[in-house]
């Protein structure tokens, strides 16, 4: 009962989402119009953690939480790439990781989208030139958008999923 | 023929409501956690955008696995065209009964613990064995939940028992009613893999059973999959409402007593979801060999309903 | 055909299949020869049962020449007989032609000769037992049916164990047929052997000594039938024999003992108190309860089977004890629907039980396994055996549309039935027999998905598998014939039901109405069951699903690619589920009747303890109804043989003395006796 007493006394605490956080988002390629579609009100998510320092897996840890809600758009994230529209791939591509990345994009079905996440995924961030890296993201399959910080912030990384779905149109988006 | 009309309004309202009702659970949770959560309509969006992915087949998959999802969703249909949903005055009671039904969805089950098994994946034949497991568990807690409302009702046969318990609202008074009722909400709980048997939102592959057999599937099989299980969640809460507490039922196929019936149903879905989600948000899921506990508890209380039956008969 | 020339063509082509096979030169030619008679003589069988059933007469026949010290040959087929006729003719016609491709490859041995003519005789002789109208005749064929039995358990050398099956099945068997005499003897008392005298003896028999021939011939029938703790020859017997011979003995020769208990206790025997029924419906739920579980845990593919056997032959006989008991408290109507589910499901099971044996067959004659754990992969090599053994494994779990089900549902609605109308001593008996046979339908389900899914779906596990080749087309019709039936049956189970009824009427049990067009109905609870309405529902809302994805997914891609495992770079069979990982949360939930014992071997190097080289492990279930009721009798045995072993002193002295000694005794026992 003290359970439910403290569900009520804390109430909703979703907070609506910021346009600030658009700025980390890199559009690599144009959003397929089919992907658009279909993907516009419900969307699953595949996370995979390519060698990461945890530290993006936290930020996005914090996006199922109260405060920032993803299920409200509509995302949620699956167990299986087979279940999956989208791959939210972290870390440096290590090399132990590289195969099975790709593994999870091949089980992944058509129409997909990936979105890398972090300084590291980008272009390896402080790992880069490490002899346990293999390369970034884009090295090993393509990316629709990318999402920079180290580590970026929740709301940085909604934005991205968002836009990445064409869910959220945002003019002055950086192109690559 | 109008019969036919009818028993096939009642299975489409079934599993058109499906969604529905996995979404209003949902809904329940997410604002007991805080959260604003998607709407009662999301799993619509998500059987319309899973029916339009494409496919990725394994190739140590063999036409079982392609052929599972059209048997599970046919066992799945045929067991809710069984089910008196808005009349006790059932035309399907020709065709089954409770124990049909439960046989029903046992295949259902079967069907999906061979697509489970035929990829050849580790989490697949682990989540047959649990769910198959846990199924052949829930059935003598189902059998004598039957037994009971047949010692009251004098019948098997899901209208007549949801007749005459509208008829003599005498028969729900009494212990074994209610100890009835407990025991096959649990004995649904497990047959539908809710909490606190089966997380049905859990990545954890090691504690999942139904998720677990299908990993494997995506695009239209895994749509007709997940329909198909909102669908048994659905029958199952319908028929738990409908035995149990069938007032508002209409007693004839008269339109305006149907209405009233859909409403009433409707109403009882609603208290049950928010039951369910309320019970999801306050207990954890049991351990995997705890799980046979709980079944051997809702035996229990079933064996006691009808030995409780037998004394006020 | 009059039944006269149909009974005849049936002795007539078993004598000629065991002639020529004796005869004839060894290979094809005389092995085709000997099958196809077979099955000419199962068919004969089976067309004179039908049509006994179907005209509803009684066909007798006598030869007072043959066995005539012991009261000649006397035959009388009435419905009941008929209708296991009908069985072991249904089941033989299959079983041989499956033969003739299964046992090419005995073509040129001199065991073919042995095996064919043998086969003849077993078919014979089950023939025999259902048409037997006196204890000589009977008997006769009785012991025919076991020694033939034996002799085909153990022909297969490449079975190992063959020759200790063949020991355990041939002492419980024996002993099976010491206390069938015994209770002749005691019914008979003294005067004819026919059975309409023996019917007529029986009702002056004191209650105490009618009760002692029906614990006598529930124990002998009981252990031909299988029921625990009698059952242990079963496991041991069935999966050494040949496929076709097991598929025989599994399918036909089981239900012999529920038809010579049938014929006792509704023919021979008066009306006996409720305790009789009572007795058989308790052993009936604890072998179903045996069966289904120790068929879950079983890894060998036949005694899987033979396993199931023991749990559907626990179902037939709770039908039958429902029956009794009613009976015994007069409640007709229910006693009737108590036979009634009783005799189809001993009817189903042995269609499918056919089927699920030659399947079974087949896999290990394509793949040089045995083991399910040995299997897998095998729809993709062996695809017309997977699809016939899915109608099997459906039909093994008791699920609708095949006929597993609609006895299985009957027997629940009678046991809710007798829950409802009987009196309250029967409160706490029935419910937990629902119960029971509840939990057997769940561990048959759970039996049913991991025989199929092990054996053909995944990935092979052995080399065996990889190589495994499909069967012969002559094998895949044979196959085809049981499991047609099964689906007809499950969809149509109606249409045996005014034969079951009229069964049940002449026994002097008068059967309710059943039926009502292709349903089943209970009108005692209400229900019914229309198999046809489901299945058509079933099978149009998955075509039209199937229709509906592809059409509407024209645009959609669809790629073959590997399956999806965690992204694992080496993938392997050795990842896949095992017969007994399947098992496992069962064996842990049912831990205090397994029993499971598990052995850990650790080999390390020589040098270090911590460099592990090998871990062994080894589990294994306990035995423990062997251990706690048959070692005892065992040691025993063995004990008292030891005993008397010491009269052989070796002292020639000794020896002489024992024979004046002998003489004297004797004499004095021929005095005595009047």
């Amino acid at each position: 009962m003290k359970l439910f007493r403290k569900i009520q006394r804390t109430g909703i605490v979703t907070e609506p989402l910021a346009a600030e956080g658009a700025d980390a988002v890199t559009l690599a390629r144009e959003i397929d119009r089919r992907a658009r579609s279909l993907f516009g009100r419900a969307l699953a998510i595949r996370q995979v953690d390519a060698g990461s320092c945890n530290g993006c897996e936290t930020e996005i840890v914090g996006l199922t939480g109260p405060v920032y809600d993803m299920e409200r758009f509509g995302l949620h994230f699956v167990a299986s790439p087979r279940h999956a529209d989208m791959l939210l791939v972290t870390g440096p591509v290590t090399r132990n990781m590289a195969v099975p990345l790709r593994m999870t994009y091949d089980a992944t079905p058509d129409p997909k989208l990936v979105v890398a996440v972090g300084d590291c995924a980008r272009d390896c961030g402080v790992f880069a030139g490490s002899y346990a890296v293999a390369g970034s993201v884009d090295s090993i399959i393509p990316v629709d958008a990318y999402v920079e910080g180290c580590p970026p912030e929740p709301t940085q990384i909604l934005q991205g999923i968002l836009i990445a779905i064409g869910r959220v149109d945002r003019a002055g988006v950086r192109r690559a | 023929m109008r019969a036919i009309l009818f028993i096939a309004g009642q299975t489409l309202l079934l599993a058109v409501l499906a969604p529905a009702v996995i979404g209003y659970v949902r809904f329940v949770k997410a604002r007991l956690q805080g959260r604003r959560g998607a709407g009662v309509c999301q799993p619509y969006r998500e059987l319309r955008k899973t029916f339009g992915k494409g496919m990725v087949i394994a190739e140590s998959a063999s036409w079982i696995f392609r052929a599972a999802p059209f048997a599970v969703i046919g066992a799945t249909i045929a067991a809710a065209s069984l089910v008196p949903v808005v009349s006790a005055s059932q035309p399907a009671d020709r065709a089954g009964d409770l124990f049909v039904l439960a046989a029903l969805l046992m295949l259902g089950t079967f069907f999906l613990a061979l697509g489970g098994l035929d990829p050849g994946t580790a989490f697949g034949g682990m989540g047959s064995s649990r769910e198959m497991t846990v199924a052949a568990l829930t059935e003598p807690t189902l059998a004598i939940a039957v037994l009971t409302l047949a010692l009251t009702t004098g019948s098997t046969s899901l209208g007549v028992i949801a007749g005459s318990v509208l008829g003599t609202p005498a028969y729900a008074v009494g212990p074994g009613h209610a100890l009835a009722f407990a025991a096959f909400l649990i004995a649904m709980i497990a047959e539908t893999g809710r909490l606190p048997v089966d997380n049905p939102s859990t990545h954890l592959e090691l504690t999942m059973i139904h998720e677990a057999m299908i990993l494997e599937y995506s695009g239209p099989y895994l749509a007709l999959i997940e329909w198909a299980a909102g669908i048994r969640l659905t029958l199952l809460m319908t028929l738990a409402a409908n035995l149990f507490v069938p007032w508002g039922m209409a007693t004839s196929l008269a339109a305006p007593a149907v209405a009233a019936g859909l409403v009433a149903i409707l109403v009882k879905l609603g208290v049950l979801g928010l039951f369910l989600a309320v019970l999801e948000t306050r207990v954890a899921k049991l351990r995997l060999f705890r799980v046979p506990e709980l079944l051997a508890l809702s035996f229990t209380l079933a064996l006691l309903a009808a030995a409780s039956s037998f004394f006020t008969r | 055909m009059t039944f006269s020339l149909l009974f005849d063509t049936m002795i007539a082509a078993f004598a000629v299949g065991a002639v020529a096979a004796m005869v004839l030169p060894l290979g094809a030619l005389m092995r085709r020869l000997a099958l196809t008679a077979a099955a000419i003589g199962s068919a004969a069988a089976l067309a004179l049962g039908v049509n006994v059933l179907r005209a509803g007469a009684i066909w007798t026949g006598r030869w007072d020449n043959l066995l005539q010290p012991l009261g000649g040959v006397s035959l009388r087929l009435d419905s009941l007989g008929a209708f296991f006729l009908v069985i072991v003719g249904f089941t033989g016609v299959p079983a041989s032609l499956y033969a003739i491709g299964y046992l090419r490859h005995l073509d040129g041995h001199l065991r073919s000769r042995t095996t064919h003519a043998v086969f003849n005789m077993f078919l014979a002789s089950m023939c025999l037992v259902p048409c037997a109208d006196n204890v000589a005749t009977f008997l006769f064929a009785w012991e025919m049916m076991a020694l033939s039995s034996y002799l085909l358990v153990v022909s297969d050398p490449e079975q190992h164990d063959a020759s200790s099956a063949g020991i355990w099945y041939a002492a419980m068997t024996h002993a099976g047929f010491l206390a069938l005499l015994a209770a002749f003897v005691i019914l008979a008392q003294g005067g004819s052997w026919e059975f309409s005298a023996l019917h007529r003896a029986g009702a002056t028999l004191t209650p105490a000594a009618r009760g002692a021939v029906f614990l006598l011939m529930a124990a002998a029938f009981g252990s031909k039938a299988g029921l625990v703790p009698l059952h242990v020859w079963l496991p041991r017997a069935h999966p050494a024999a040949p496929s076709h011979a097991s598929a025989l003995m599994s399918a036909a020769m089981v239900n012999l003992g529920v038809y010579g208990l049938a014929r006792v206790v509704f023919d021979l025997l008066p009306p006996g108190p409720p305790w009789w029924g009572g007795l058989l419906l308790a052993v009936g739920v604890i072998t179903a309860l045996t069966g289904v579980l120790y068929s879950v845990a079983e890894t060998h593919l036949k005694r899987v089977l033979a396993y199931s056997t023991v749990e559907n032959l626990g179902l037939v006989f709770i039908g039958l004890g429902f029956a009794l008991l009613m009976r015994g408290y007069g409640y007709g109507p229910l006693a009737s629907m108590g036979l009634v589910a009783a005799l189809l499901h001993a009817l189903n099971h042995a269609v499918f039980k056919n089927l699920l044996f030659l399947a079974a067959g087949s896999v290990v004659h394509g793949t040089h396994g045995a083991s399910m754990e040995a299997f897998g992969g095998l729809i993709k090599r062996m695809p017309m055996t997977a699809v016939l053994s899915l109608v099997g494994a459906l039909a093994l779990a008791g699920l609708p549309p095949i006929n597993g089900f609609p006895s299985e549902w009957l027997t629940f609605q009678l046991l809710v039935a007798g829950a409802q109308h009987t009196a309250p001593a029967l409160a706490i008996v029935l419910p937990l027999a629902l119960a029971g046979v509840a939990l057997v339908a769940g561990l048959a389900a759970v039996s049913g998905v991991r025989l199929f899914g092990i054996t053909f779906l995944a990935l092979p596990r052995s080399p065996g598998a990889r190589d495994a080749h499909e069967s012969a087309g002559i094998m895949i019709a044979a196959m085809a014939i049981p499991a047609v039936t099964c689906v007809v049956l499950g969809v149509a189970p109606t249409l045996v039901i005014p034969q079951l009824s009229r069964i049940a009427s002449d026994l002097g049990q008068p059967a309710g109405p059943l039926s009502e067009g292709l349903a089943l109905s209970v009108p005692l609870v209400g229900s019914r069951l229309w198999p046809a309405v489901i299945t058509l529902l079933m099978v149009g809302t998955g075509l039209a699903a199937a229709v509906a994805v592809r059409l509407a997914g024209r645009a959609r891609s669809v790629r073959i690619d590997a399956a999806w495992n965690c992204g694992r770079i080496i993938q392997s069979p050795r990842s896949e589920y095992t017969a007994a990982a399947f098992a496992e949360p069962l064996k842990r939930v049912f831990t205090g009747f397994y029993r499971p014992r598990q052995e850990v071997t650790v080999d390390v190097h020589p040098a270090s303890r911590y460099f592990v080289r090998a871990i062994r492990l080894r589990a294994d279930l306990t035995p423990w109804m062997e251990q706690m009721l048959y070692e005892p009798l065992l040691r025993a045995t063995q004990a008292a043989s030891n005993r008397m072993r010491q009269i052989h002193s070796g002292s020639i002295h000794f020896y002489l003395a024992l024979l004046p000694a002998a003489l004297l005794a004797l004499l004095l026992i021929a005095r005595w006796i009047p």
